[in-house]
């Protein structure tokens, strides 16, 4: 177990490196001079070229990317061209804001879809199972930016019941865990959680089914069991997919987050990312794909252990 | 003229003495992941293998799982590189300049698989996975489907009703002569029968079992029959090869193998075998124990650890092969003393 | 020469002389599927209205008038509408489907091209080849695809071009790992085997062996694709980057027309109402395709 454990860290050494590799060379992809977002077009050209050496702009790119390299590993991000204020600090705050709807959307949306898949698998063919399945459906089909806008038109402006954007009234960023804050988190979370009950529940259903069918089931009805400890017996065997399916779909909650806090105007990564692309701010828009690259790539390094640790048969690979 | 003609096997070179396929020293050994530091361990499938075919016979391979037998097999045709080892068709050495290149090779031998589902593309209609080959050779399209109904003729299947249809809609013994008959399109001289009877029930068995020895016959073939059933076999085989973790045993005519075996671990095998005489009861396992990994191989004899007259020089020397008489070679230490 | 050999007895009765072929089942297997072919039909017509669109629209998608904004569904001359800036809802969303069609279908179109090439070569060479391709294919399978999405194309810029080429990127590396696997798989067997064993080269043996048994279930996993696609790729107009306006897309639409849901909700709601659609329509499809082409393998 150890041995795969090292082997799965070794592993991703190389992919890491790839993920800041990527995002070193997204900002030189990025049509025309990456100066322009930091001096205006009239800038003289002393001030330029100055400018140019001191963002080493001048030196060749690999050495580039191993200075970038270097600066990522001591935890220097780099300072917003909007804002003037270091990457990391804003990053910080916004991921915490992410993380705030990310783990709501995955306490919902994993529940509801376990539920779900898991009912839909043990009565398959009944009336609970076509249900889930079309849920399922709804939920893997939605545009989930569109069914926000819809909830926001129930909910706030028709029934007025629930805030429409925002983490608190009047734009604040800070959070509490107090009513007006939870207020404003329901439609978020709520429109984030749908996908990932459709797949949850889409991968839950057919997991069981499938565990269902197999003969070892057969075998420990046979013997008497009753449905308890058979059910035991089965959520064991489902559970390493189980595990790597929410692994995956957290993993996408939390970098997938930008269209759902756009529509809600959240002040989280995804919103931060948005204002990154429009105001060119490129040393805020690597930083921010950095990180979620790099937690996605950690998250899946826990997934893999945590499979391996529920199924034996992983530990081989 | 048929039209199973527009592809001629090999001529007969060395003549009716000398042995079609010989060969010396073969070895495949496999990396396996072992652990992140040190040497990289590997499962010794095939060490140094040696045996020789001679024209007309059937050579039957038996051993355990795992011996190595499909390796030797894929290694014969060259589907897998051996990583030492000579080949030597008809006198005429394979792989080196002067002899034989690999596209001669194959069509000279050809092999027959186990698994009869997997070993038909299920997409391609029986005519065109028995065209397949001729056509790779340089015969046409249309030669190539009259060499297809040809083929299943032989067989024993009706042109008409299968040339047009899908794998899967064949039973069991209808695909494996379908694989027959595609082993035979490029007109082979040696063909290779890797436990092509093992999936069948037992009455397609002896059907199949029939056919093969009448196409024997009339297409002048040399088999290599590898089995792990001894009843079969014995029926088919001439001669009788034994193999046990990577390493010839024992190896001689059928009746001398059958009726007399030297080997310890022949002997187990044999009296593994049930009988249909009640009163003849096993009351002791024939062989204790588990077989040994490929990875790690005892030293020297490698079946020391399961034989019952092992004794200290099985563990230090490998045992080289003993001539018994009429054919009949033995690697034991045992007959060593005796002949040695 | 007879074969004196047990002549199997043919089967009783007269037997077609060729059995009908792959293809031929699953479309037959397709066409008694009715939820499949209703989805296919909705898909057919939303297609063709796009492409007739020029024929079907009744007024201008660019023509605006500040005196016609946001009217409601029902409106005289505006059955659907009309959009915040006066332009008829039906037009645009005719005129829409047509960008938001094309920039789901094409990316995955090209991901299949270069994914599936990728995937075949990996999975039929092996060894050290295939360890290169999938490797650089893992990093980017390290970034979740709405990121990626929005990263590569917010670094390349907004527009139509630049959001496909995105996209391409983001579908290239699943469809690169299901071909590798299927390839590797189909690889195995024992008939690629004896065909190499009859001396064919590979390009061959993975023109007549190989192809056919892979293409079926990338392709199938393709079509499960192009929902994802046309979500994203209006996700993407919907923050900004994708298509420009004035042209009409859905998810642009939806984007320009958000701050109207206080004023006219259910036009605000119309543009996304039809990515809805036509995704669970293409999921359904695509299931319904996966199901027709289980075949025995």
């Amino acid at each position: 177990m150890f041995a795969y454990i090292l082997r799965r860290i070794l592993y991703i050494v190389p992919i890491a490196l790839g993920v800041t590799l990527l995002v070193f060379l997204l900002v030189h992809i990025a049509p025309g001079d990456p100066l322009n977002a930091v001096v205006g077009p009239d800038a003289p050209a002393e001030v330029v070229e100055q400018l140019r050496r001191s963002y080493g702009f001048d030196r060749p790119l690999p050495i580039q990317y191993l200075i970038y390299l270097g600066n990522v590993l001591s935890g220097d991000l780099g300072q917003s061209v909007a804002t003037g204020r270091p990457v990391i600090a804003d990053l910080g705050r916004a991921l915490g804001n992410t993380l705030i709807l990310s783990v709501g959307a995955a306490i919902v949306g994993f529940s509801s879809g376990i539920l779900l898949g898991a009912l839909a698998g043990w009565h398959r063919g009944g009336l609970v199972d076509r249900l889930a399945t079309l849920l399922t459906l709804i939920g893997v089909s939605v545009p989930h930016y569109w069914l926000g806008m819809v909830l926001v038109i129930v909910m706030a402006v028709e029934l007025n019941v629930l805030p429409a954007m925002g983490m608190a009234p009047g734009g604040a960023t800070g959070w509490a865990f107090t009513g007006t804050h939870l207020a404003h988190a329901v439609l978020p979370v709520l429109t984030m959680s749908v996908i990932p009950m459709g797949i949850v529940a889409r991968s839950v259903r057919a997991t069981v089914a499938d565990v269902l069918h197999q003969e070892f089931v057969q075998a420990l009805r046979a013997k008497g069991l009753g449905r308890g400890p058979v059910l035991r017996h089965v959520v064991r065997n489902v559970a390493p997919t189980v595990v790597s399916v929410l692994g995956l779909q957290f993993g996408y909650l939390l970098g997938g987050s930008i269209l759902i806090e756009t529509v809600f105007s959240w002040p989280g990564t995804g919103f931060l990312l948005n204002e990154a692309i429009f105001k060119r701010d490129l040393p805020l828009l690597q930083g921010t794909i950095l990180m979620l690259g790099l937690f996605f790539v950690l998250l899946n390094l826990v997934v893999d252990i945590a499979q391996a640790a529920l199924d034996p048969r992983m530990r081989r690979t | 003229m048929t039209a199973l003609h527009l592809l001629d096997p090999a001529p007969d070179v060395g003549g009716p003495h000398q042995p079609l396929l010989e060969v010396r020293n073969l070895t495949k050994h496999f990396p396996v992941r072992g652990p992140l530091w040190g040497a990289k361990p590997v499962a010794r499938a095939v060490d140094g293998v040696s045996f020789a075919v001679a024209k007309g016979e059937t050579l039957g391979v038996v051993g355990e799982s795992g011996c190595g037998k499909s390796t030797t097999a894929r290694l014969l045709m060259r589907l897998i590189n051996p990583d030492s080892g000579t080949l030597t068709f008809d006198g005429e050495a394979v792989g080196s300049k002067l002899g034989l290149s690999l596209r001669d090779l194959r069509r000279r031998v050809q092999m027959v698989f186990q698994d009869s589902y997997a070993s038909l593309n299920p997409r391609l209609t029986i005519a065109d996975s028995l065209a397949f080959a001729p056509m790779v050779h340089g015969v046409s399209r249309r030669d190539a489907m009259a060499v297809a109904g040809e083929l299943l003729g032989r067989v024993g299947l009706a042109p008409e009703c299968f040339l047009g249809r899908y794998p899967h809609e064949l039973s069991g013994g209808q695909r494996q002569r379908v694989n027959i008959a595609r082993a035979l399109a490029l007109r082979p001289r040696l063909v290779i029968l890797d436990e092509a009877v093992s999936a069948l029930d037992k009455s397609v068995e002896a059907q199949v079992l029939t056919l093969l020895l009448e196409l024997k016959k009339q297409l002048d073939l040399t088999y290599i029959f590898i089995s792990h059933d001894l009843n079969v076999v014995h029926y088919i085989a001439d001669r009788v090869l034994v193999m046990y973790l990577g390493k010839v045993a024992e190896v001689g005519p059928v009746e001398a193998i059958y009726g007399n075996p030297a080997h310890p671990y022949t002997r187990a095998l044999f009296s593994a075998r049930l009988s249909m005489d009640p009163d003849e009861r096993t009351s002791a396992a024939p062989l204790q124990g588990d077989p040994p990994n490929p990875i790690n191989p005892p030293s020297g004899c490698r079946f020391r650890t399961r034989c019952p007259h092992a004794t200290s020089l099985c563990a230090e020397r490998e045992p080289a092969p003993v001539d018994l008489g009429g054919g009949h070679l033995v690697a034991c230490h045992l007959h060593e003393v005796a002949h040695g | 020469m007879s074969a004196t050999a047990a002549k199997l007895p043919a089967t009783a009765g007269p037997k077609p002389a060729r059995s009908p072929g792959y293809w031929t089942k699953v479309g037959r297997r397709l066409l008694r599927d009715p939820v499949t072919m209703g989805c296919l039909a909705v898909l057919l017509a939303i297609v063709l209205a796009a492409v007739f669109a020029d024929v079907l629209a009744p007024a201008d998608p660019y023509k605006a008038s500040m005196i016609r904004r946001l009217k409601p569904i029902g409106f005289p001359n505006h059955p659907l509408g009309t959009d915040e800036l006066g332009r008829d809802m039906l037009t645009r969303l005719l005129y829409g489907g047509r960008m938001s069609l094309v920039m789901g279908i094409v990316p995955v179109l090209n991901a299949l091209v270069i994914g599936g090439l990728l995937g075949i070569v990996a999975g039929f060479f092996g060894g050290r080849l295939n360890m290169a391709i999938m490797r650089t294919i893992d990093v980017l399978y390290a970034f979740p695809s709405v990121l990626l999405a929005v990263a590569i194309s917010g670094a390349l810029g907004s527009g139509l071009t630049n959001a496909i080429v995105a996209l391409t990127i983001v579908f290239v590396p699943p469809l690169a790992r299901i071909a590798e696997t299927v390839t590797t798989q189909v690889r195995g067997m024992d008939f690629v085997d004896a065909a190499r064993a009859s001396g064919a080269g590979s390009l061959t043996i993975i023109r007549v062996h190989l192809l056919p048994n892979v293409l079926g279930p990338v392709f199938v996993y393709a079509s499960s694709l192009i929902s994802v696609s046309i979500i994203l790729a209006s996700g993407l107009s919907f923050l900004g980057l994708g298509v420009e306006p004035p042209r009409a897309e859905w998810g642009l639409m939806l984007n320009t027309l958000r701050q109207a849901i206080y004023v006219q909700p259910w036009v605000a709601v119309l543009p996304g109402a039809l990515i809805f659609l036509t995704s669970i329509c293409c999921n359904l499809a695509s299931d319904g395709l996966r199901t027709a082409m289980e075949v025995k393998l």
